[in-house]
């Protein structure tokens, strides 16, 4: 079994041996085989960048096998300089999940965590298939286990919440399931992505194909007008639903735009570009706006994540080399930044049972440690230079300019926004006086606690103040595949 | 006369009968000895249909009244084994409600019996006949209980519904009949294709045979019957209505309108294409409403038959038949995958019920999750299935029959295409909703469930399968394509 493969299933496999043989009267054995399981399946992953040849955009550690031989479907796994990261990146996330599970879950542990490590699983799959189908039944089968999540753990609007959730998702995903067959017709049979990056395609056909991958991938990104499950679904889902969701669900569509739309349909891309950069704009600024006056913590963050997914689909259509690998760079850093939102807030709310800011007030005076922690994140959700959040914006805000003077300008008022509505927050929350009894009686972060947003600040800091161990890995596959997309693909 | 092709018929014959004398003389309250003889009675039968397909023959037989060919095995040793499983999962159910009589296991063995005549039918007569035995088997079944009045209600509109529908059918057999003078298949056929009929006659009979098997697949506008029936009728017959027969559906569909009449494919495919969005639409939208679990899965079933029944409609597309045989066996594939889906469904609505409690409503499987989490996990599955939701093997089903329609490259039916998958958004969010009421709800209903060992090991399996098929759907898939392709070579 290849090393992609082992990513793959072995969180699944441990998922479902603790679906079977779990019990709410061992939880404590259930936390820490879910944890150790949570720790091989990231343990896994790391030879993949070790081993990883920065030199060559080809797909590397690929598995290629007969899947189903009637539709020529095929188990074929690889990943390139952009894909590599979010592996590791969805591996770590559950890492740090799983610790935040450990005692904020109080009632059927072992499926929790059985469906987190199965989520893990799938959505690592979706990051290394290489064949459309195999891509297609990882990225729908992500919905099972999240509605299950939001469901079952969430808060009081729950049910609505995974309904919106799994529905609108639904919907886009469906069309792309069309557009997909269309390929393998047109590519006489295959349904391997890199064959079909290599087809050529008559303009109305990418037309079509590119507006069917935008409704999947939009929705999942999410971006404006088809935002608004999103902030539905984060303040009803439990701590670690949301931090999995803004961290890596939320990166399946915008990866969905670099693996299908771009190399497959470039003609397209390059003439609806405007269309995807005029609404990332507005998903910055007006999104950017409507989390100012939010009044729940995770609503804002929800926003706040809507308004980043922004610059990375901007990033995107600019069709250059900085905007692209600062996309990818502001995908990974929002993946930690926002995990580690969702995570703070989800520690306040173990303890108060709220997330309304109005609840709190004054919390570093009891909670000193925990609001260090905030604040550094608070700094890196507003692209603060030295932390992940800079890097990626400021390389997308350096490429706008280049492209358009008043559009750089327009992408670069987020940073005012998103310096706004984070500090805002962060100060009726945290600073000033002790807002009531129950605030006063907060108690610090447990080790536990401190444990997991101290791993994540050591990898937003390491993504802020050296970047270039990223950059290195994915700078030839960013290359080609700009090269690629600059080729006319109209035969 | 070739008996060799009519061995597995014979069999099943001769042990209905055997079976109804034998039972006479059972005492045991869960008629072990006649169970366990259909049950063996079955396995034999299915265990000759695949030795059958495998053999790979086209055999005629009966001065060529029947033919034997993979298609009709591979469909045959699903339907009984549908039986077998239909059987095992009814069987507490019955005893409990003083329905296991030994016309249970007879009426039912009779049932295979037309389909299996249906299944292997050479002959306009034969389909008429197969579908009779099987049809009268099923309405009395449907009546069984009767001193159940809702039963009764379904079983008398099943007949007179049913009656009308034989009609149709007949008085449109009868204009091929008096079109082409021979009610062969094959002969009908040759008939057609030479040109010389007139085809206002073919036109006009065809819209009979159309509509009388609309209603033996329950697609709108021939669907009232089927939410009546599915909920009038004691679960264990609604198990087996809604198993085997949909798979001798499929075949008297493929046998008259693809093997005898594809020679008017242009008009029936047409007509198709109306049934099954009619179905999709109305079936999905009914389907929303509902609050009884079985009418619920009677809707679902109308929506997924005209799924189905798309793998039809590329029959003839720009004047070639190309898609053709791709398109049957995906409709076949599907129809297969769904009866096993379904089954399973009705399985656990029956692992719900008990002595003098119907779990029909949907709200009977309030937090099933926490009374079972294992039976929950079952369910989910086969409704992810049933939504055509990745990883199971209903997600591949759809996309067998989508893959056919999508890959004529002409923009009708890529429409369709597009129609059928928004049909399907609309179908999930009733199936999620059940998932929804047994994960999300708190349960109502605390009682233990009590099921023989049987039946949690067949349920498991059931649910395995569904899960098995979803993962490696290949090889079914390859069978189905096979068959289909032996006998349109034929």
């Amino acid at each position: 079994m290849g090393l992609l493969s082992l990513a793959v299933w072995l969180p699944i496999a441990s998922g479902i041996v603790l679906l079977a043989l779990g019990r709410d009267g061992s939880a404590g054995a259930v936390r820490w085989v879910a944890l150790l399981a949570a720790l091989a399946s990231f343990l896994v992953t790391l030879p993949l960048i070790k081993g990883f040849d920065a030199g060559t955009a080809a797909m590397q550690f690929q598995e290629n096998l007969a899947w189903i031989d009637r539709f020529n479907v095929r188990y074929h796994l690889g990943v390139d300089g952009i894909s590599v990261w979010f592996v590791l990146l969805t591996a770590f996330i559950t890492l740090v999940v799983v610790i935040a599970g450990w005692e904020a879950i109080t009632y059927r542990l072992n499926q929790y965590m059985a469906a987190l490590l199965i989520l893990s699983g799938l959505m690592v799959g979706v990051f290394c298939a290489l064949d459309g189908l195999l891509f297609y039944v990882f990225f729908e089968a992500t919905l099972i286990p999240m509605y299950i999540i939001v469901g079952v753990w969430g808060g009081p609007n729950r049910i609505y919440a995974a309904f919106k959730f799994f529905l609108y998702t639904l919907s886009g995903s469906l069309l792309m399931l069309v557009a997909l067959i269309y390929l393998y017709y047109k590519s006489g049979g295959s349904f391997d992505i890199l064959v079909w990056h290599a087809l050529p395609l008559a303009l109305p056909t990418q037309t079509l194909l590119f507006f069917a991958f935008f409704a999947a991938f939009a929705v999942k990104v999410p971006m404006w007008p088809v935002h608004t499950w999103l902030p539905d679904v984060h303040p009803e889902a439990p701590t670690g639903g949301s931090a999995v969701l803004a961290a890596i669900m939320l990166k399946l569509g915008a990866y969905g735009f670099l693996r299908f739309s771009l190399p497959i349909t470039p003609d397209a891309s390059r003439q609806w570009a405007w269309l995807v950069i005029a609404l990332s704009v507005i998903a910055v600024i007006y999104i950017g706006l409507v989390a100012l006056v939010q009044k729940d913590m995770k609503k804002l963050v929800a926003y706040s994540s809507i308004a980043h997914m922004g610059f990375v689909t901007l990033g995107f259509f600019l069709f250059s080399e900085l905007g692209l690998a600062g996309g990818i760079v502001q995908m990974i850093s929002h993946g930690f930044v926002s995990a580690a939102m969702f995570l703070c807030i989800g520690v306040l709310y173990d303890r108060m049972h709220s997330h309304e800011i109005a609840s709190f007030g004054g919390v570093v005076n009891t909670m000193p440690t925990y609001t260090a922690l905030v604040v550094f994140f608070a700094m890196a959700n507003c692209g603060l230079p030295g932390t992940a959040g800079f890097v990626g914006e400021w390389m997308v805000i350096l490429a706008s300019v280049k492209a358009n003077f008043w559009l750089g300008a327009l992408a670069a008022t987020a940073l005012v926004l998103g310096a706004a509505y984070t500090l805002w927050m962060v100060k009726r929350v945290y600073f000033g006086a002790i807002a009531n009894e129950q605030v006063r009686k907060l108690v610090d972060a447990s080790r536990r606690e401190v444990l997991m947003l101290a791993l994540l600040a050591l990898a937003v800091l390491w993504l802020g103040v050296y970047p270039k161990p990223f950059t290195d890995v994915m700078q030839t596959s960013v290359t080609e595949l700009l090269r690629h997309v600059a080729v006319s693909k109209i035969n | 006369m070739n008996w060799l092709a009519i061995y597995p018929e014979i069999v099943l014959l001769a042990m209905a009968c055997v079976i109804a004398i034998v039972d006479l003389f059972v005492l045991h309250p869960l008629r072990t000895p006649t169970y366990l003889l259909s049950q063996a009675t079955l396995a034999v039968v299915a265990a000759m249909h695949i030795a059958y397909f495998q053999g790979g023959d086209t055999v005629y037989g009966m001065q060529r009244m029947v033919v034997t060919d993979p298609l009709g095995h591979l469909l045959g040793f699903f339907a009984a084994v549908a039986v077998m499983v239909t059987l095992a999962y009814s069987r507490a159910y019955a005893a409990e409600r003083e329905m296991l009589k030994g016309e249970l296991f007879t009426l039912s063995l009779f049932s295979l019996l037309g389909i299996s005549v249906m299944l292997s039918a050479n002959n306009f007569l034969m389909v008429y006949l197969g579908l009779e035995l099987m049809s009268l088997s099923l309405y009395a079944l449907v009546a069984l209980r009767r001193d159940h009045p809702p039963a009764t209600e379904a079983a008398m509109k099943y007949f007179v519904l049913g009656a009308l529908a034989s009609g149709f059918l007949l008085y449109g057999l009868s204009m091929m009949y008096g079109a082409t003078g021979s009610l062969d298949i094959p002969e009908v056929f040759k008939a057609i294709a030479s040109g010389r009929i007139n085809r206002s006659v073919l036109a006009f009979g065809l819209v009979f045979v159309v509509a009388g098997l609309g209603f033996k697949l329950g697609a709108v506008p021939f669907h009232m019957w089927v939410p009546d029936v599915y909920q009038g009728a004691p679960t264990a017959v609604t198990l087996l209505v809604a198993g085997a027969p949909k798979l001798a559906a499929f075949a008297i569909t493929f046998r008259v309108l693809v093997e005898g009449l594809s020679g008017l494919a242009l008009d029936w495919q047409q007509m198709l294409v109306v049934l099954s969005v009619g179905s999709m639409a109305i079936g999905n939208l009914a389907a929303i409403a509902q609050t009884n679990l079985k009418r619920m899965l009677a809707y679902s079933t109308i929506a997924q038959m005209g799924f189905m029944l798309l793998g039809f409609t590329p029959t003839v597309v720009s004047s070639n038949t190309y898609s053709a045989a791709n398109g049957y066996s995906s409709a076949m594939f599907y129809v297969i995958t769904y009866v096993f889906t379904t089954l399973g469904t009705f399985g656990i609505v029956l692992l719900l019920s008990r002595r003098g409690h119907e779990a029909e409503r949907i709200d009977d499987l309030k937090g099933l999750a926490q009374r079972s989490p294992w039976y929950a996990g079952v369910m989910a599955i086969f409704m992810f299935s049933l939504a055509g939701i990745p990883p199971t093997v209903g997600f591949y089903a759809k996309l067998a029959v989508l893959q056919a329609i999508v890959t004529t490259n002409v923009v009708g039916y890529i429409v369709l295409a597009v129609a059928a998958v928004l049909f399907s958004l609309i179908g999930a969010y009733y199936y999620i909703r059940v998932v929804k009421i047994m994960y999300f709800d708190e349960p109502v209903d605390r009682a233990a469930i009590v099921a023989s060992r049987e039946v949690r090991t067949l349920l498991s399996l059931n649910g395995a399968a569904v899960l098995l098929f979803g993962i490696l759907p290949g090889g079914l898939m390859a069978l189905c394509a096979q068959a289909v392709v032996r006998a349109l070579a034929t």
